[in-house]
Protein backbone atom coordinates (compact mmCIF):
# COMPACT_ATOMS: atom_id res chain seq x y z
CA UNK A 1 0.00 0.00 0.00
CA UNK A 2 3.13 2.18 -0.51
CA UNK A 3 1.23 3.82 -3.70
CA UNK A 4 -1.46 5.87 -3.44
CA UNK A 5 -5.21 3.92 -3.31
CA UNK A 6 -6.60 3.83 -7.07
CA UNK A 7 -9.72 5.23 -6.85
CA UNK A 8 -12.65 5.96 -9.50
CA UNK A 9 -11.16 8.83 -11.00
CA UNK A 10 -14.72 10.47 -11.94
CA UNK A 11 -14.80 10.81 -8.13
CA UNK A 12 -12.06 13.26 -8.29
CA UNK A 13 -13.15 15.13 -11.65
CA UNK A 14 -16.82 15.46 -10.64
CA UNK A 15 -18.22 14.04 -7.44
CA UNK A 16 -21.52 15.02 -8.39
CA UNK A 17 -21.67 12.31 -11.49
CA UNK A 18 -21.40 9.34 -9.39
CA UNK A 19 -23.30 7.50 -6.32
CA UNK A 20 -23.45 8.94 -2.78
CA UNK A 21 -22.16 5.35 -1.81
CA UNK A 22 -18.82 5.76 -3.85
CA UNK A 23 -17.66 9.19 -2.08
CA UNK A 24 -15.38 8.20 0.28
CA UNK A 25 -13.61 11.36 1.93
CA UNK A 26 -10.95 9.78 3.47
CA UNK A 27 -9.01 8.19 0.17
CA UNK A 28 -5.73 10.43 0.09
CA UNK A 29 -6.04 10.97 -3.46
CA UNK A 30 -9.17 12.97 -3.06
CA UNK A 31 -7.17 15.89 -1.31
CA UNK A 32 -3.68 15.30 -2.81
CA UNK A 33 -5.71 16.19 -6.18
CA UNK A 34 -7.09 18.98 -4.25
CA UNK A 35 -10.38 17.70 -5.31
CA UNK A 36 -12.48 17.84 -2.12
CA UNK A 37 -14.28 20.63 -2.02
CA UNK A 38 -17.16 19.25 -4.89
CA UNK A 39 -17.10 16.47 -2.78
CA UNK A 40 -17.93 17.95 -0.05
CA UNK A 41 -20.25 20.27 -1.10
CA UNK A 42 -22.63 17.62 -1.65
CA UNK A 43 -22.42 15.66 1.25
CA UNK A 44 -23.93 18.65 2.76
CA UNK A 45 -26.37 19.46 -0.11
CA UNK A 46 -27.79 16.08 -0.24
CA UNK A 47 -26.77 13.93 3.02
CA UNK A 48 -24.95 16.13 5.65
CA UNK A 49 -24.35 13.71 8.50
CA UNK A 50 -23.70 10.19 5.70
CA UNK A 51 -22.37 6.80 6.62
CA UNK A 52 -19.78 5.51 4.40
CA UNK A 53 -20.03 1.56 4.57
CA UNK A 54 -16.81 1.16 2.38
CA UNK A 55 -14.66 3.84 4.20
CA UNK A 56 -10.38 3.15 3.32
CA UNK A 57 -9.95 2.76 6.60
CA UNK A 58 -13.81 0.86 7.20
CA UNK A 59 -17.48 2.24 7.88
CA UNK A 60 -17.74 5.76 9.26
CA UNK A 61 -19.97 8.64 9.46
CA UNK A 62 -19.13 12.02 7.91
CA UNK A 63 -20.18 15.16 9.79
CA UNK A 64 -19.88 17.61 7.18
CA UNK A 65 -22.02 20.83 8.36
CA UNK A 66 -20.59 23.57 10.81
CA UNK A 67 -23.37 23.65 13.72
CA UNK A 68 -23.31 19.68 13.69
CA UNK A 69 -19.66 19.42 14.09
CA UNK A 70 -19.98 22.25 16.95
CA UNK A 71 -22.21 19.63 18.58
CA UNK A 72 -19.95 16.82 18.33
CA UNK A 73 -17.20 17.86 19.05
CA UNK A 74 -18.49 19.64 22.56
CA UNK A 75 -20.37 16.22 23.48
CA UNK A 76 -16.72 14.90 24.41
CA UNK A 77 -19.35 12.22 27.03
CA UNK A 78 -20.97 10.71 23.98
CA UNK A 79 -18.04 11.25 21.53
CA UNK A 80 -14.93 9.78 22.46
CA UNK A 81 -11.41 10.69 21.35
CA UNK A 82 -10.41 7.21 23.57
CA UNK A 83 -9.66 5.10 20.19
CA UNK A 84 -7.70 7.79 18.41
CA UNK A 85 -8.21 11.31 16.47
CA UNK A 86 -7.93 9.53 13.02
CA UNK A 87 -9.53 6.94 10.60
CA UNK A 88 -6.66 4.26 10.95
CA UNK A 89 -6.71 1.57 13.40
CA UNK A 90 -4.55 2.03 16.11
CA UNK A 91 -2.13 -1.21 15.62
CA UNK A 92 -2.01 -3.10 19.06
CA UNK A 93 1.93 -4.31 18.99
CA UNK A 94 2.83 -0.46 18.22
CA UNK A 95 0.47 1.67 20.47
CA UNK A 96 1.45 5.32 21.41
CA UNK A 97 -1.39 6.91 23.73
CA UNK A 98 -1.27 10.87 24.05
CA UNK A 99 -3.64 13.14 25.12
CA UNK A 100 -5.93 14.41 22.54
CA UNK A 101 -6.44 10.72 22.30
CA UNK A 102 -7.92 10.09 25.66
CA UNK A 103 -11.00 11.26 27.55
CA UNK A 104 -10.96 13.16 30.89
CA UNK A 105 -10.23 13.04 33.73
CA UNK A 106 -6.69 11.62 32.51
CA UNK A 107 -6.54 14.11 29.32
CA UNK A 108 -7.25 16.78 31.62
CA UNK A 109 -4.16 16.28 34.08
CA UNK A 110 -1.63 15.18 30.80
CA UNK A 111 -2.49 18.38 28.78
CA UNK A 112 -2.29 20.71 32.19
CA UNK A 113 0.98 19.50 32.49
CA UNK A 114 2.03 21.19 28.99
CA UNK A 115 0.08 23.83 28.73
CA UNK A 116 1.61 26.11 30.13
CA UNK A 117 4.47 26.29 27.32
CA UNK A 118 2.18 28.44 25.58
CA UNK A 119 0.19 30.49 28.42
CA UNK A 120 0.03 34.09 27.37
CA UNK A 121 3.61 35.51 29.42
CA UNK A 122 5.60 32.66 27.48
CA UNK A 123 4.11 33.96 24.03
CA UNK A 124 4.92 37.67 24.97
CA UNK A 125 8.08 36.56 25.66
CA UNK A 126 8.90 34.62 22.61
CA UNK A 127 7.64 37.15 20.61
CA UNK A 128 10.67 39.69 19.97
CA UNK A 129 12.63 35.72 19.29
CA UNK A 130 10.10 34.57 16.63
CA UNK A 131 10.39 38.15 15.19
CA UNK A 132 14.35 38.05 14.61
CA UNK A 133 13.89 34.55 13.39
CA UNK A 134 11.78 35.11 10.56
CA UNK A 135 13.82 38.10 9.68
CA UNK A 136 17.27 35.93 9.54
CA UNK A 137 15.03 33.62 7.27
CA UNK A 138 13.58 35.70 4.90
CA UNK A 139 17.27 37.73 4.77
CA UNK A 140 18.49 34.50 3.73
CA UNK A 141 16.39 33.89 0.57
CA UNK A 142 17.20 35.09 -2.75
CA UNK A 143 15.74 37.29 -4.75
CA UNK A 144 14.54 36.86 -8.63
CA UNK A 145 15.33 32.88 -8.44
CA UNK A 146 12.87 30.38 -8.08
CA UNK A 147 13.28 28.02 -4.92
CA UNK A 148 10.91 26.34 -2.65
CA UNK A 149 9.09 27.96 -0.11
CA UNK A 150 7.99 25.05 1.92
CA UNK A 151 11.83 24.46 2.70
CA UNK A 152 13.09 27.75 2.72
CA UNK A 153 10.10 29.35 4.76
CA UNK A 154 7.39 26.85 6.51
CA UNK A 155 9.63 24.37 7.50
CA UNK A 156 12.68 25.96 8.93
CA UNK A 157 10.61 28.92 11.07
CA UNK A 158 8.37 26.18 12.40
CA UNK A 159 10.94 23.54 13.07
CA UNK A 160 13.36 26.34 14.90
CA UNK A 161 9.57 27.18 17.08
CA UNK A 162 9.29 23.97 17.75
CA UNK A 163 12.75 23.51 18.88
CA UNK A 164 12.73 26.56 21.41
CA UNK A 165 9.58 25.02 22.67
CA UNK A 166 11.26 21.67 23.10
CA UNK A 167 14.65 22.98 24.63
CA UNK A 168 15.61 20.97 21.66
CA UNK A 169 19.67 21.08 20.27
CA UNK A 170 19.19 23.52 17.33
CA UNK A 171 21.94 21.93 14.90
CA UNK A 172 19.46 19.02 15.28
CA UNK A 173 16.01 20.65 14.58
CA UNK A 174 15.71 19.33 11.26
CA UNK A 175 15.10 15.27 12.75
CA UNK A 176 11.76 17.21 14.36
CA UNK A 177 10.74 17.86 11.00
CA UNK A 178 11.33 14.18 9.60
CA UNK A 179 10.46 12.45 12.62
CA UNK A 180 6.98 14.71 12.36
CA UNK A 181 6.64 13.86 8.29
CA UNK A 182 7.27 10.30 9.13
CA UNK A 183 4.66 9.53 12.07
CA UNK A 184 2.00 11.42 9.73
CA UNK A 185 2.87 9.75 6.33
CA UNK A 186 2.70 5.66 7.19
CA UNK A 187 0.97 3.19 4.74
CA UNK A 188 -1.55 2.45 6.96
CA UNK A 189 -2.80 5.94 7.22
CA UNK A 190 -2.86 5.91 3.01
CA UNK A 191 0.73 7.57 2.98
CA UNK A 192 3.79 6.72 1.38
CA UNK A 193 6.52 5.44 4.27
CA UNK A 194 6.06 1.76 5.03
CA UNK A 195 5.50 0.83 8.40
CA UNK A 196 8.39 -0.46 9.52
CA UNK A 197 10.17 2.73 8.12
CA UNK A 198 7.68 4.88 10.34
CA UNK A 199 7.85 2.43 13.50
CA UNK A 200 12.15 2.50 13.13
CA UNK A 201 12.13 6.61 12.56
CA UNK A 202 9.60 6.92 15.61
CA UNK A 203 11.64 4.75 17.79
CA UNK A 204 14.72 6.67 16.62
CA UNK A 205 12.85 9.53 17.86
CA UNK A 206 11.94 8.06 21.21
CA UNK A 207 15.88 6.99 22.12
CA UNK A 208 16.91 11.09 21.39
CA UNK A 209 14.12 12.19 23.69
CA UNK A 210 14.89 9.80 26.52
CA UNK A 211 18.40 11.13 26.92
CA UNK A 212 16.69 14.97 26.77
CA UNK A 213 14.43 13.38 29.26
CA UNK A 214 17.19 11.93 31.72
CA UNK A 215 19.08 14.87 31.60
CA UNK A 216 16.20 17.17 32.44
CA UNK A 217 14.66 14.63 35.44
CA UNK A 218 15.02 16.19 38.41
CA UNK A 219 15.86 19.89 37.38
CA UNK A 220 13.10 22.41 38.01
CA UNK A 221 12.00 24.20 34.84
CA UNK A 222 12.21 27.17 33.93
CA UNK A 223 9.07 28.13 34.42
CA UNK A 224 7.20 26.99 31.39
CA UNK A 225 9.45 27.48 28.74
CA UNK A 226 10.35 23.25 27.42
CA UNK A 227 8.05 20.75 26.84
CA UNK A 228 9.80 18.10 28.06
CA UNK A 229 11.26 19.33 31.60
CA UNK A 230 7.25 19.98 32.60
CA UNK A 231 6.40 16.58 31.55
CA UNK A 232 9.28 14.93 33.21
CA UNK A 233 8.97 16.62 36.49
CA UNK A 234 5.16 16.79 36.63
CA UNK A 235 3.54 13.94 39.01
CA UNK A 236 0.68 13.49 36.51
CA UNK A 237 2.95 12.44 33.32
CA UNK A 238 6.63 11.68 35.10
CA UNK A 239 5.57 7.91 35.31
CA UNK A 240 4.33 7.95 31.60
CA UNK A 241 5.87 4.85 29.87
CA UNK A 242 8.19 5.08 26.75
CA UNK A 243 5.28 4.54 24.68
CA UNK A 244 3.12 7.07 26.36
CA UNK A 245 5.88 9.94 26.17
CA UNK A 246 6.76 8.63 22.64
CA UNK A 247 2.73 9.49 21.86
CA UNK A 248 2.41 12.36 23.67
CA UNK A 249 5.46 13.63 22.18
CA UNK A 250 3.98 12.77 18.38
CA UNK A 251 1.44 15.06 19.14
CA UNK A 252 3.07 18.12 20.08
CA UNK A 253 5.60 17.58 17.61
CA UNK A 254 2.66 17.40 14.53
CA UNK A 255 0.70 19.52 16.57
CA UNK A 256 3.32 22.22 16.59
CA UNK A 257 4.54 21.79 13.30
CA UNK A 258 2.32 20.70 10.50
CA UNK A 259 -0.56 22.76 10.77
CA UNK A 260 1.62 26.10 10.94
CA UNK A 261 3.93 25.09 8.43
CA UNK A 262 0.87 24.60 5.72
CA UNK A 263 -0.78 27.09 7.02
CA UNK A 264 2.35 29.66 6.62
CA UNK A 265 2.51 27.91 2.34
CA UNK A 266 -1.23 28.47 2.10
CA UNK A 267 -1.40 31.72 2.56
CA UNK A 268 1.32 32.58 -0.17
CA UNK A 269 -0.54 30.33 -2.12
CA UNK A 270 -3.87 32.42 -1.62
CA UNK A 271 -2.68 35.77 -2.07
CA UNK A 272 -1.11 34.75 -5.28
CA UNK A 273 -4.73 33.24 -6.18
CA UNK A 274 -6.49 36.51 -5.15
CA UNK A 275 -4.79 39.22 -6.28
CA UNK A 276 -6.99 41.87 -5.46
CA UNK A 277 -6.75 40.51 -1.74
CA UNK A 278 -2.92 40.80 -1.96
CA UNK A 279 -3.23 44.38 -3.28
CA UNK A 280 -5.75 45.37 -0.74
CA UNK A 281 -3.10 43.89 2.16
CA UNK A 282 0.13 45.47 1.12
CA UNK A 283 -2.11 48.71 1.02
CA UNK A 284 -3.23 48.07 4.42
CA UNK A 285 -1.01 46.09 6.41
CA UNK A 286 -2.94 46.20 9.87
CA UNK A 287 -5.27 43.84 7.85
CA UNK A 288 -2.90 40.57 8.79
CA UNK A 289 -4.69 40.30 12.25
CA UNK A 290 -7.86 39.38 10.34
CA UNK A 291 -5.90 38.03 7.45
CA UNK A 292 -3.96 35.25 9.88
CA UNK A 293 -7.66 34.01 10.81
CA UNK A 294 -8.82 33.55 7.87
CA UNK A 295 -6.02 32.35 6.52
CA UNK A 296 -6.15 29.05 8.90
CA UNK A 297 -9.72 28.65 7.96
CA UNK A 298 -9.15 28.64 3.76
CA UNK A 299 -6.24 25.98 4.60
CA UNK A 300 -8.02 23.98 7.79
CA UNK A 301 -4.40 21.78 7.75
CA UNK A 302 -5.89 19.15 9.84
CA UNK A 303 -9.19 18.25 7.54
CA UNK A 304 -11.10 16.62 10.45
CA UNK A 305 -10.99 14.88 13.28
CA UNK A 306 -12.46 11.64 14.40
CA UNK A 307 -14.39 10.38 17.43
CA UNK A 308 -16.23 7.22 18.44
CA UNK A 309 -20.16 7.06 19.69
CA UNK A 310 -20.49 5.70 23.25
CA UNK A 311 -23.73 5.39 23.43
CA UNK A 312 -26.72 5.60 20.32
CA UNK A 313 -26.65 9.36 19.40
CA UNK A 314 -29.70 11.19 17.02
CA UNK A 315 -27.73 13.60 15.10
CA UNK A 316 -29.54 15.55 12.28
CA UNK A 317 -32.35 13.09 11.68
CA UNK A 318 -29.32 9.95 11.86
CA UNK A 319 -28.80 7.84 14.28
CA UNK A 320 -25.06 6.82 15.45
CA UNK A 321 -24.52 3.81 17.20
CA UNK A 322 -22.42 3.25 20.01
CA UNK A 323 -18.88 1.95 18.39
CA UNK A 324 -19.28 3.94 15.27
CA UNK A 325 -16.57 6.05 13.94
CA UNK A 326 -16.66 9.58 12.89
CA UNK A 327 -14.98 11.75 11.00
CA UNK A 328 -15.70 15.71 12.03
CA UNK A 329 -14.49 17.24 8.72
CA UNK A 330 -13.51 20.73 9.59
CA UNK A 331 -12.40 21.07 6.19
CA UNK A 332 -16.18 21.36 4.55
CA UNK A 333 -17.76 22.83 7.96
CA UNK A 334 -15.07 25.49 7.29
CA UNK A 335 -16.79 25.93 4.07
CA UNK A 336 -20.45 26.00 5.14
CA UNK A 337 -22.18 29.09 3.39
CA UNK A 338 -24.66 28.58 6.70
CA UNK A 339 -22.49 29.62 9.02
CA UNK A 340 -19.46 31.27 6.99
CA UNK A 341 -20.23 34.07 4.29
CA UNK A 342 -18.93 33.57 1.39
CA UNK A 343 -17.51 30.40 2.57
CA UNK A 344 -15.44 29.19 -0.72
CA UNK A 345 -13.65 32.96 -1.05
CA UNK A 346 -10.51 34.10 0.46
CA UNK A 347 -11.56 37.42 1.92
CA UNK A 348 -8.62 38.91 4.49
CA UNK A 349 -10.92 41.55 6.20
CA UNK A 350 -14.08 39.52 7.15
CA UNK A 351 -15.98 40.05 10.48
CA UNK A 352 -15.46 37.86 13.02
CA UNK A 353 -12.55 35.96 11.17
CA UNK A 354 -11.34 33.37 14.01
CA UNK A 355 -15.67 31.52 13.74
CA UNK A 356 -14.05 28.57 11.87
CA UNK A 357 -13.14 25.45 13.04
CA UNK A 358 -9.74 24.52 12.29
CA UNK A 359 -8.69 24.54 16.24
CA UNK A 360 -11.92 22.38 17.18
CA UNK A 361 -13.39 23.11 19.44
CA UNK A 362 -14.49 21.71 23.16
CA UNK A 363 -11.66 19.96 25.77
CA UNK A 364 -9.20 19.47 22.67
CA UNK A 365 -9.28 22.71 21.26
CA UNK A 366 -5.82 23.30 20.05
CA UNK A 367 -3.73 24.36 23.32
CA UNK A 368 -1.43 26.54 20.68
CA UNK A 369 -3.64 28.67 18.27
CA UNK A 370 -2.80 31.63 19.93
CA UNK A 371 1.07 30.63 19.18
CA UNK A 372 0.09 29.29 15.94
CA UNK A 373 -1.64 32.86 14.99
CA UNK A 374 1.48 35.09 16.44
CA UNK A 375 3.75 32.95 14.16
CA UNK A 376 1.64 33.95 10.84
CA UNK A 377 1.64 37.26 12.05
CA UNK A 378 5.08 37.92 12.63
CA UNK A 379 5.70 36.43 9.27
CA UNK A 380 3.36 38.18 7.27
CA UNK A 381 4.55 41.36 9.11
CA UNK A 382 8.16 41.13 7.97
CA UNK A 383 7.62 39.36 4.42
CA UNK A 384 5.84 43.10 3.87
CA UNK A 385 8.60 45.28 5.13
CA UNK A 386 10.82 42.97 2.31
CA UNK A 387 8.70 42.13 -0.69
CA UNK A 388 7.27 43.77 -2.97
CA UNK A 389 5.58 40.54 -4.01
CA UNK A 390 5.87 36.41 -3.44
CA UNK A 391 4.97 35.15 -6.80
CA UNK A 392 4.28 31.55 -6.98
CA UNK A 393 5.52 30.25 -10.09
CA UNK A 394 3.17 26.31 -10.12
CA UNK A 395 0.95 24.84 -8.84
CA UNK A 396 2.14 23.47 -5.52
CA UNK A 397 2.89 19.44 -4.88
CA UNK A 398 0.02 18.25 -2.12
CA UNK A 399 0.89 15.51 0.65
CA UNK A 400 -0.75 12.17 0.24
CA UNK A 401 -2.87 12.31 3.24
CA UNK A 402 -6.60 12.56 4.09
CA UNK A 403 -5.81 14.18 7.69
CA UNK A 404 -2.68 16.57 6.91
CA UNK A 405 -3.77 19.36 3.92
CA UNK A 406 -0.08 20.11 3.32
CA UNK A 407 2.24 21.01 0.81
CA UNK A 408 5.84 19.29 -0.01
CA UNK A 409 6.41 22.06 -2.76
CA UNK A 410 5.57 25.67 -3.66
CA UNK A 411 7.79 26.68 -6.18
CA UNK A 412 8.14 31.07 -6.07
CA UNK A 413 10.22 33.90 -7.15
CA UNK A 414 10.62 37.17 -5.14
CA UNK A 415 10.77 40.26 -5.95
CA UNK A 416 12.34 43.08 -3.59
CA UNK A 417 10.68 46.28 -2.89
CA UNK B 1 -31.91 48.32 31.48
CA UNK B 2 -29.53 47.27 33.89
CA UNK B 3 -25.61 47.88 33.07
CA UNK B 4 -22.59 46.19 33.50
CA UNK B 5 -19.13 47.63 33.99
CA UNK B 6 -16.27 45.78 32.25
CA UNK B 7 -12.49 46.98 33.42
CA UNK B 8 -9.71 46.08 31.03
CA UNK B 9 -6.52 44.67 32.10
CA UNK B 10 -4.64 48.35 32.01
CA UNK B 11 -7.39 49.72 34.07
CA UNK B 12 -10.27 51.05 31.57
CA UNK B 13 -13.58 51.21 32.38
CA UNK B 14 -16.32 50.51 30.34
CA UNK B 15 -19.99 50.92 31.27
CA UNK B 16 -22.42 49.66 29.14
CA UNK B 17 -26.19 48.45 29.86
CA UNK B 18 -27.50 45.36 28.58
CA UNK B 19 -30.74 43.40 27.17
CA UNK B 20 -31.64 40.99 30.02
CA UNK B 21 -31.41 37.34 28.61
CA UNK B 22 -28.06 38.47 26.53
CA UNK B 23 -25.00 37.03 27.86
CA UNK B 24 -22.37 39.36 28.89
CA UNK B 25 -20.04 38.19 26.40
CA UNK B 26 -22.88 39.41 23.89
CA UNK B 27 -23.09 42.46 25.77
CA UNK B 28 -19.32 43.20 25.76
CA UNK B 29 -18.57 41.80 22.32
CA UNK B 30 -21.55 44.41 20.91
CA UNK B 31 -20.37 47.03 22.47
CA UNK B 32 -16.87 46.88 21.23
CA UNK B 33 -15.33 45.98 24.61
CA UNK B 34 -11.95 45.16 23.70
CA UNK B 35 -10.36 41.79 25.66
CA UNK B 36 -13.28 39.38 24.81
CA UNK B 37 -12.34 36.85 21.71
CA UNK B 38 -15.54 34.16 21.84
CA UNK B 39 -13.81 32.38 18.78
CA UNK B 40 -16.69 29.49 19.14
CA UNK B 41 -19.38 32.39 18.99
CA UNK B 42 -21.49 31.76 22.49
CA UNK B 43 -21.05 27.71 22.85
CA UNK B 44 -19.13 27.05 25.50
CA UNK B 45 -16.72 25.54 23.94
CA UNK B 46 -13.61 27.69 23.60
CA UNK B 47 -12.74 29.55 26.42
CA UNK B 48 -11.66 32.95 25.06
CA UNK B 49 -14.72 35.02 26.53
CA UNK B 50 -12.65 34.22 30.01
CA UNK B 51 -13.50 36.54 32.45
CA UNK B 52 -13.06 37.34 35.97
CA UNK B 53 -16.01 38.31 38.27
CA UNK B 54 -15.74 40.88 41.36
CA UNK B 55 -15.42 39.69 44.39
CA UNK B 56 -18.47 41.17 45.31
CA UNK B 57 -20.61 39.42 42.50
CA UNK B 58 -19.46 35.90 42.47
CA UNK B 59 -22.11 34.47 44.58
CA UNK B 60 -25.09 36.10 43.03
CA UNK B 61 -24.02 34.02 40.00
CA UNK B 62 -25.80 30.55 39.06
CA UNK B 63 -22.90 28.01 39.73
CA UNK B 64 -20.74 27.36 36.10
CA UNK B 65 -22.23 23.80 34.46
CA UNK B 66 -19.94 20.78 34.10
CA UNK B 67 -19.37 22.08 30.50
CA UNK B 68 -18.11 25.59 31.81
CA UNK B 69 -15.98 23.80 34.42
CA UNK B 70 -14.10 21.52 31.85
CA UNK B 71 -13.87 24.94 29.54
CA UNK B 72 -12.12 27.05 32.35
CA UNK B 73 -10.04 23.83 33.95
CA UNK B 74 -8.14 23.86 30.84
CA UNK B 75 -6.76 27.59 31.51
CA UNK B 76 -3.72 27.49 33.30
CA UNK B 77 -4.43 30.73 34.59
CA UNK B 78 -7.54 30.10 36.16
CA UNK B 79 -8.53 31.95 39.36
CA UNK B 80 -11.18 31.36 41.98
CA UNK B 81 -13.35 33.86 40.45
CA UNK B 82 -12.73 32.93 36.93
CA UNK B 83 -15.84 32.42 34.49
CA UNK B 84 -16.92 32.24 31.14
CA UNK B 85 -18.94 35.19 30.17
CA UNK B 86 -20.91 33.85 27.30
CA UNK B 87 -22.37 31.57 29.93
CA UNK B 88 -23.75 34.51 32.10
CA UNK B 89 -26.92 36.18 30.93
CA UNK B 90 -27.95 39.68 32.12
CA UNK B 91 -30.76 40.16 34.77
CA UNK B 92 -32.16 43.10 36.38
CA UNK B 93 -29.96 40.99 39.82
CA UNK B 94 -26.69 41.84 38.45
CA UNK B 95 -27.25 45.31 36.92
CA UNK B 96 -23.88 47.06 37.94
CA UNK B 97 -22.07 43.97 38.04
CA UNK B 98 -18.04 44.32 37.67
CA UNK B 99 -15.96 42.34 35.71
CA UNK B 100 -12.45 42.28 35.05
CA UNK B 101 -11.16 41.27 31.67
CA UNK B 102 -7.77 39.29 31.69
CA UNK B 103 -4.56 40.06 30.01
CA UNK B 104 -4.88 38.17 27.37
CA UNK B 105 -7.10 35.28 25.96
CA UNK B 106 -6.47 31.90 24.83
Amino acid sequence: MSEAVVINSSVLEDPWSVPLSELDPSQPAVFQSNSQFELFERLRTEDPVHYHEQGLFGPYWSITKFNDIMQVDKDHKRFSSDAGITLTERQADFTTPNFISMDPPKHDVQRKAVTGVVAPMNLAKMEPIIRQRAATILDSLPIGEQFNWVDAVSIELTTQMLATLFDFPFEDRRKLTYWSDMATSGELAGGPTPEADRRAALLECLEYFQRLWREREGTPPEIGIDLISMMANNPETQKMDPMEYLGNLILLIVGGNDTTRNSITGGVLFLNENPEQYAKLKANPGLITSMVPEIIRYQTPLTYMRRTALEDVELSGKVIKKGDKLAMWYISGNRDDEVIDRPNEFIIDRANPRHHLSFGFGIHRCMGNRLAEMQLRLLWEEILKRFEHIEVKAAPERVQSSFVRGYNDLQVVLHSK
Amino acid sequence: MPSVKFIEHNGTEHVVDGTNGDSLMMIATSNLVPGIDADCGGECSCATCHVLVDASWVDKLAPATETEESMLDLNPDRESNSRLSCQIPMSDELDGIVINLPEFQY
